[in-house]
């Protein structure tokens, strides 16, 4: 009861403490009950992660109600590795967000910033916590509006626009998600997750089911920012505060991919997903597209919050890639991803942040010299950005490896290449900021670094990207089991 | 609107019956159709229906922004306290069962506070965000 309690906990105390930010007027007071309510979400989610890699599942039947007929919330090895890694991030990067915020969003407005952070961390927690498909697509809604919100009030006035180009495309996605589940539910007549995932081989294939698969894929894709659905990302992590960019880039599309695995793998089952249709072929092209051409254009970026969302199109091409690979190895380096990827996402928009702070402005041209005014900083970007790149000792080294050697296993060779060359593609644009950063200027600037409640964060996140690439037996370890539990027959 | 007699009386007449009606919805909602979120609408759309004849400003004489915020975060505390006092009684979430002496009194004083706390919430955020639109260009 007390384990089962836990993952309800997770959610509810962000829950409640939202309305409780609303209510209290002082910006500080509400960052600090909005900080505990994170942090406790993070806490929860240790204790279940160890309570899961014990070896149990933790399952909570919300009102006392019996799985198929209520909801349940079923914590596993899957989606306690997703529980810490968006409570975790959600954390750190809320800690920095006090003095940020203060800076971006008017002083009668934090109040309800920390609210809608607060209720998109906890649809994003939901997302993952939950047994029900329904739930899943109600958690979807509250952490997708509160994060249009959030993007909304940066202080550049595009934000909007940007808000509202998502709020569509989003809604898009939802939609089809929803359309989905009501598929699902028509053909197997339940919505509890583990019930769809027994009832549907015994119905075989049916165009029902086809569609439900299809509008999923589609609709998550589209909340995941897959390749071709990839165009709202940018804008909205471009103009977003800081640490929403930071927040969202590393939580909000997890949980998507998440989604994603959970229904491919767990739901339709392999078999369905990857023999009886043609998953693994689209995924592959898409994520491949999605390396080259994402990272191609994150080139060519003048704004390098811009630039950094580009990447994380690619980054989810990295992703995908391992998901379409179908293979244990392939879901091990995509998990690995999953978490090495918010590591080091995290880490560049919070530096950007830090520089947004002091300078300003983030458009690459004027960040000239910024090496020696803001050495701390600077020093953490390049610390991210060569995780980004994948350099030996850094976690993006860790994932990338995996990922070559997942392909290699099954002999696809040229997804091997298409690998190495985004990571070449990588240098180049990581290279373009950090060559402005250090370039020598006329004038020797006065030292203005950062305060240190927004460095610290940054350096926590930086200092993760060298320990989870050197110490990797924690998060591949996790990502393993949990790949090894998804394609063992696990349900 | 304000000198158009009909509308003014017929709504006059209405509001109270809406307003009725809508605690009808409300406290019955445990027995037939209805329940928290369509009693909320019903009881949000007298003020709106008030707000549209005879001007925004009676409206917020009875309910100010501030009250309006209160009154949402009100809602969300009493569905979701229910729940954390079912797991303080040492129960799951939302286990109504605990929250009497017998577990069908336990079932209803918790789903009547649940409705409660649903239909407070949604008619605020009802007016809220009639007030919202309606308030634009006035500078408020």
């Amino acid at each position: 009861m007390i384990w089962a309690n836990l993952s309800v906990l997770q959610i509810v105390v962000p829950l409640l403490t939202a309305p409780l930010c609303l209510l209290v007027r002082n910006g500080r007071v509400a960052w600090a009950l909005a900080w505990i309510a994170s942090a406790a979400s993070f806490g929860c989610a240790l204790l279940l992660a160890s309570r899961v890699l014990d070896g149990g599942v933790v399952v909570a039947e919300l009102g006392g109600w019996a799985a198929p007929w209520g909801i349940e919330y079923r914590v596993d090895l899957l989606n306690a590795f997703i529980l810490l890694i968006v409570s975790g991030i959600g954390t750190v990067v809320l800690w920095s967000a006090r003095i940020s915020i203060d800076v971006e969003v008017e002083a009668d407005r934090q109040g309800l910033f920390y609210t809608a952070w607060l209720l998109c961390l906890a649809g994003l927690l939901g997302i993952a916590v939950t047994g029900d498909a329904f739930n899943l697509f109600v958690f979807l809604e509250i952490s997708s509006l509160s994060s249009y919100v959030l993007i909304a009030m940066g202080r550049d006035r595009r934000a909007l626009t940007a808000s509202f180009q998502y709020l569509v495309m989003g809604t898009i996605g939802a939609t089809f998600i929803l359309i989905g589940i009501g598929f699902l539910y028509m053909s197997t007549g339940t919505l509890n997750m583990q019930d769809i995932a027994v009832r549907l081989p015994e119905l075989g294939t049916s165009r029902t089911v086809e569609s439900a698969f299809a509008f999923l894929t589609v609709g998550i894709g589209l909340k995941m920012a897959m390749f071709p659905l990839h165009l709202w990302l940018p804008n909205a992590y471009a103009y977003a505060p800081g640490a929403v960019s930071a927040f969202l880039a590393a939580t909000a599309t997890k949980v998507a991919v998440y989604a994603l695995v959970r229904f491919v793998y767990d739901i339709f089952g392999e078999s369905f997903s990857f023999g009886a249709m043609p998953l693994s072929l689209i995924l592959t092209t898409l994520a491949v597209l999605a390396v080259l051409v994402a990272s191609t254009a994150a080139i060519f970026q003048e704004n390098v919050k811009r630039m950094l969302a580009y990447s994380s199109v690619a980054q989810i091409g990295y992703t995908l890639l391992g998901v379409g690979f179908a293979t244990a190895a392939g879901l091990t380096a995509s998990l690995t991803h999953l978490f090495n990827h918010a590591l080091m996402k995290g880490a560049l928009f919070l530096s950007l942040g830090c520089i947004v702070f002091r300078h300003g402005t983030v458009i690459r041209e004027e960040l000239a010299g910024l090496g020696r005014r803001m050495p701390w900083t600077c020093g953490a970007f390049v610390l991210g950005a060569i995780s980004l790149i994948g350099v030996p000792l850094t976690a993006g080294f860790a994932s990338k490896w995996l990922l070559l050697s997942a392909a290699i296993e099954i002999g696809w060779w040229p997804v091997a290449v298409v690998v190495v060359l985004g990571s070449l593609l990588a240098v180049i644009y990581v290279w373009r900021v950090v060559e402005v950063l250090y370039r020598a200027t006329d004038d020797a600037p006065a030292r203005s670094e950062a305060p240190l409640s927004i460095l610290v964060p940054t350096w926590i996140l930086a200092l993760a990207n060298v320990y989870f690439g050197v110490f990797t037996e924690h998060s591949v370890g996790f990502a393993s089991s949990a790949a090894a539990w998804l394609t063992g027959g696990g349900s | 609107m304000k000198i158009n007699p009909v509308l003014r009386i017929v709504s006059k007449v209405m509001i109270p019956l809406i307003l009725l009606f809508a605690l009808y919805v409300q406290f019955h909602g445990d027995f037939g159709p209805g329940g928290g979120f369509q009693a909320g609408v019903i009881f949000a759309s007298a003020f709106i229906l008030h707000a549209m004849v005879f001007g925004m400003d009676a409206v917020k004489r009875v309910l100010s922004a501030g009250m309006l915020k209160a009154l949402m975060c009100v809602g969300v505390f009493l569905y979701g306290g229910v729940g954390v006092v079912t797991m303080l009684l040492g129960g799951a979430y939302l286990d109504y069962d605990l929250l009497a002496e017998t577990p069908t009194g336990g079932q209803h004083l918790g789903i009547f506070l649940v409705e409660l706390g649903v239909g407070i919430t949604v008619a605020s955020v009802m007016i809220t965000i009639f007030t919202a639109f309606a308030g634009r260009g006035r500078g408020q």
